[in-house]
């Protein structure tokens, strides 16, 4: 096993064990990155000297007992919506393509302070906007399972990065499915916590009142090990939840035993692929034979989900980017005629396509006229559905289902059809509506061998026996340790 | 011919007032809220809008906001938010201002003002709390300008009335009556040179009794009392024009050139900007507790109406006296502390009212700037009243007080200002004033009674202005007559 193969508790392991020492970890994951990352564009920046610096530190640490963390030393990679302090954040965009943080999010602080050794910041749909991270301005990143596919999106460099061995765990955000999908995709872990369980400070707001930031891994235990050292309440962000997390290793339990779990059927419908079908269908099946109750149920206001999602997500989104003016930071447009053109040529120039899209809906959708119609019947819907997933939690433990209704699909296949692929977002949006925790794990493969994902979805800040869940079906599976070939 | 009576006008005014509270740190961020400063000196990744940053609503500045709320006779509501208003403008770092749309957190309140017609109730629609923005600072030598946002995120409230406002006199009440409350609760300092009071008058005019309001125009850069008090002047004799010629009213928004004294269109309702208000995402709702209200209710200091009251009821003095020393909080302060320690409070009153406002003016100090403690004036005044000194002495003693911020007891008796009634030192300075002047005796004794004026005035010379006049008076005529 080489070891960019090994998960965060293995490489803990021989790094307790002196086996290996975490500069020569960190050197190894470089070479990789530069040997493989020509190929797969992952990274937007790779932070050499840093990672090199921050790893002797962390080894020295490790050596003199002050620092006994299982991520400690441990190299992983950051989306680039995440700000990183003295190290370029663009959220890949022309228009932070300058943008150097003077701060760490909270999130890449409480890593740090756990050890972990920063590779580089990944690639992204620009500005979380998109399903394919086809969007960025700096690079198209390629699916390590195939090659001539997207990796999905919009955390699409961190969920490459992780299946490809580029970084032993990444952290995405997930407004809408950003950080499922793209686990689904690329066949590795990808957890969206509950809202207000991690910290949003740093994190370059999409849509506030949706957007998360969690873990990228390769095993659920992963998992369990990153969210343990991010989640928390942070007194910077008010929107973080005060209560007390648990260990969530704790629930590394292999047991489903007496568990309900709720299987909707607007999950496995005809426009879900078959082989997804199938592949959700046979993890009731493993669910069910370990002892879990398995039942169909339905939640009928799935034709909701998406307009609903779109229309707040793209209204907070229009307010959120309306302070990229070029005055204080960022691209900025030569020889302005006056403010108003010096405004709006540094947004036209600045943004892609695909943001000015949905800034131009969102701005839309909060105009005076327009407002009632649609985003306050949306505000409206979005109490509705939360209504409708709560009821389904008070019969059901679980709910379980696939994460997209198609495997990765091909470069520039969708690009040009927006409503197809906001469309696409159908199982994973519900999730961040509602503000409830959902987990992406590898199930199966489809007929181009390419990965398919599970979603575990569970109740609010109940992340507990969705990871449990998660354990238990990887445990008794075998699909989370295929690995892409990549001709290596 | 008919005789046709020309149509009269009432004139229908709301203002929108925003003033800066007095927190230390900002709204959202911990940045110092003080005046002045190098540019951009005072802020932070928060303040400045960066991004991935979030804002952390600063407490103090919803209490203060609940306590000019209280202060005005507000509903304060229990479960409020933020809202986003969006719109762009270089000072403004997020592209949008934090502010509150449909829930603020105060609301349908009053003041009470004095207009010629006696009091008048003008209502508070609503206060809600916001953050105000940076400033533009136009180049002097190119075409370009600077932003300096050492004031974005400063706490603002903007308090809104009801059109209850008839006549620039009234606005003025108005606008004085509520620096008085804000500044007497001590939530804002509320000066209008510094920026920290500003406010927006609508105006509209109708026919005398009509119950339509007439289209509005709302006047903007109103930077003094003064200006509003001109700019209401002279917008309403404008739309009287407009409309007695025979025009129309159009909605739109006015700057107001001060060393002009008139106003210009600065946007029209057709470009009247959609602000897109949402709800803050970044903030959760606000619940305001029932137990913060009390508390803060309880905080609340004497407000200047009640204090007015008391000076009427518990000194005796006139209301106008009462309305003037309660215009201000320092004044209101300065005087309480005098009338604390003094017997004689309508004195202290005169004192204050008289020459310490000539003096003030004269020398062009604030109260603050008072180099003796409010306790020196009531000894001033006793020195008077006990006939220590008398009264042209107590001035000299009063200016002298304001150069050397001494006692006045001090001061009197270094320079020996003491009022002479020792009656032997007193009766020889009047048997020499007889001798000197002899035809002034024999104008007295003629029967001009007024003649014995002029020897007063000798003998309290001779004194160097320190004799008791009225022993001197008693001794002269004891002479003349005996
Ligand atoms: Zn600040």
């Amino acid at each position: 096993m080489k070891l960019h193969e090994y998960t965060i508790s293995q490489l803990h392991d021989l790094i307790s064990k002196r086996e290996i020492s975490v500069p020569e970890l960190t050197r190894y994951m470089l070479d990789r990155i530069e040997s493989l990352d020509s190929k797969l564009e992952c990274y937007i920046t790779v932070t050499e000297k840093q990672a090199m610096e921050q790893a002797e530190k962390v080894q020295k640490m490790i050596d003199e007992g002050t620092l006994n963390s299982p991520l400690a030393g441990i190299p992983m990679g950051i989306k680039d919506n995440i700000c990183t302090r003295g190290i370029p954040t663009t959220c890949a965009s022309k228009m932070l393509s300058n943008f150097v943080p003077p701060y760490d999010a909270h999130v890449v602080k409480k890593l740090y302070d756990n050890g972990a050794v920063l590779l580089g910041k990944l690639n992204m749909d620009e500005f979380a906007m998109g399903s394919s991270t086809e969007s960025s301005h700096f690079k198209k990143t390629k699916n390590p399972w195939d090659t001539e596919r997207v990796p999905g999106g919009s955390s699409g460099g961190s969920a490459a990065a992780v299946a490809a061995g580029e970084a032993i765990y990444a952290l995405g955000s997930d407004t809408g499915g950003s950080i499922r999908q793209p686990a689904s995709f690329c066949g590795c872990v990808g957890l969206k916590p509950t809202y207000g369980l991690v910290s949003r400070f740093g994190l370059v707001a999409y849509a506030s009142s949706f957007d998360q930031i969690g873990p990228l891994t390769k095993t659920v235990t992963d998992c369990a090990l990153v969210l343990n050292a991010i989640a928390g309440h942070d007194p910077m962000d008010l929107t973080s939840s005060r209560r007390q997390h648990p260990d969530y290793t704790k629930a590394l339990v292999n047991d489903v035993k007496g568990l309900k779990i709720g299987l909707p059927r607007e999950f496995i419908d005809d426009s879900v692929q078959k082989d997804i079908r199938d592949a959700v269908l046979n993890a009731v099946k493993v669910f069910s034979d370990l002892g879990a109750q398995c039942e169909e149920i339905s939640i009928p206001i799935m034709e909701y989900v998406v307009p609903t999602y779109y229309i707040i997500a793209l209204a907070e989104a229009s307010s959120n980017l309306a302070r990229y003016d070029g005055v204080k930071f960022g691209y900025r447009a030569a020889n302005p005629k006056d403010m108003l053109d010096f405004c709006m040529r540094s947004r036209s120039e600045g943004f892609g396509t695909e943001v000015k899209r949905r800034i131009l809906l969102g701005t839309y959708v909060l105009s005076s006229g327009y407002y009632d119609a649609y985003y306050k019947k949306a505000l409206k819907a979005r109490t509705i559905i939360t209504r409708e997933f709560n009821k389904a939690f008070e019969k059901y433990d679980i709910i379980i289902g696939p994460v997209s209704p198609t495997t990765a699909y091909r470069i520039g296949e969708k690009i040009n059809d927006p409503v197809q692929m906001y469309m696409e977002d159908i199982f994973t949006v519900p999730v961040n509506i509602a503000g409830l925790p959902a987990i992406s794990i590898p199930c199966g493969f489809d007929s181009k061998s390419l990965p398919i994902g599970l979603q575990i979805i569970g109740k609010r800040f109940d992340e507990t026996t969705v990871i449990r869940a998660a354990y238990t079906f990887e445990q008794n599976t075998d699909f989370h340790k295929a690995w892409p070939s990549l001709n290596e | 011919m008919i005789e046709v009576k020309p149509m009269e006008y009432e004139a229908v005014i709301g203002l929108e007032v925003h003033a800066e509270l007095s927190t230390k740190s900002k709204i959202f961020c911990s940045c110092t809220t003080e005046f002045g400063g190098q540019p951009n000196t005072h802020c932070c990744p928060i303040c400045l809008g960066m991004p991935g940053t979030l804002p952390v609503l600063n407490r103090k500045a919803v209490e203060y906001a609940i306590k000019a709320g209280l202060a005005t006779n507000c509903t304060i509501s229990l479960f409020t938010k933020q809202d986003r208003k969006n719109y762009f403008y270089p000072d403004l770092p997020k592209g949008y201002q934090i502010s509150q749309y449909d829930l603020p957190l105060c609301k349908d309140g009053y003041v009470e003002i004095e207009t010629e017609n006696g009091k008048k109730k003008i209502r508070i629609n609503r206060i809600h709390i916001e953050e105000d923005a940076g400033k533009l600072v136009h180049s002097e030598y190119g075409n370009y300008s600077f932003v300096d946002y050492n004031r974005t995120g400063v706490p603002l409230i903007e308090i809104v009335s009801e059109p209850d406002i008839s006549s620039a006199a009234e606005a003025k009440a108005y606008l004085e009556k509520l620096k008085a409350i804000l500044q007497f609760i001590g939530v804002s300092d509320c000066k209008m040179e510094e920026g920290s009071l500003r406010a927006d008058v609508n105006i509209s005019v109708r026919p005398k009794g009509s119950k339509q309001l007439g289209e509005r125009t709302e006047m903007k850069n109103l930077n003094s009392f003064r200006a509003v008090y001109r700019a209401i002047e002279a917008e309403v004799a404008r739309q009287i024009e407009v409309i007695k010629s025979g025009g129309v009213i159009h909605r739109e928004t006015r700057r107001w050139d001060d060393a002009k004294g008139e106003s210009y269109p600065m946007r029209s309702k057709e470009d009247a900007q959609d602000y897109r208000y949402f709800p803050e995402p970044d903030l959760p709702p606000l619940i305001i507790k029932k137990e913060l209200i009390e508390r803060l209710k309880n905080e609340l200091p004497e407000l200047p109406d009640a204090r007015k009251q008391r000076y009427i009821s518990e000194y005796g003095l006139p209301e106008y006296d009462a309305g003037v020393l309660t215009s201000s909080k320092e004044l209101s302060d300065f005087f309480d502390e005098a009338a604390k320690v003094s017997t004689n409070v309508k004195a202290v009153s005169n004192w204050v009212m008289g020459d310490m406002l000539r003096i003030l003016r004269e020398k062009n100090m604030e109260i603050a700037e008072i180099p003796f403690s409010p306790a020196y004036l009531a000894k001033l005044v006793a020195l008077i009243d006990k006939g220590v000194i008398n009264g042209p002495t107590a001035k000299k003693v009063f200016e002298e007080m304001f150069d050397t911020g001494k006692d006045p007891e001090t001061i009197v008796k270094e320079q020996g200002l003491e009022v002479l009634n020792d009656e032997s030192v007193l009766l020889e300075v009047v048997e020499r004033v007889i001798q000197e002047n002899p035809n002034s005796v024999a104008d007295y004794k003629k029967g001009k009674k007024k003649a014995i004026g002029f020897l007063v005035g000798q003998a309290m010379k001779a004194t160097k202005g320190k004799a008791n006049p009225q022993l001197i008076n008693e001794l002269l005529i004891k002479k003349l007559e005996g």
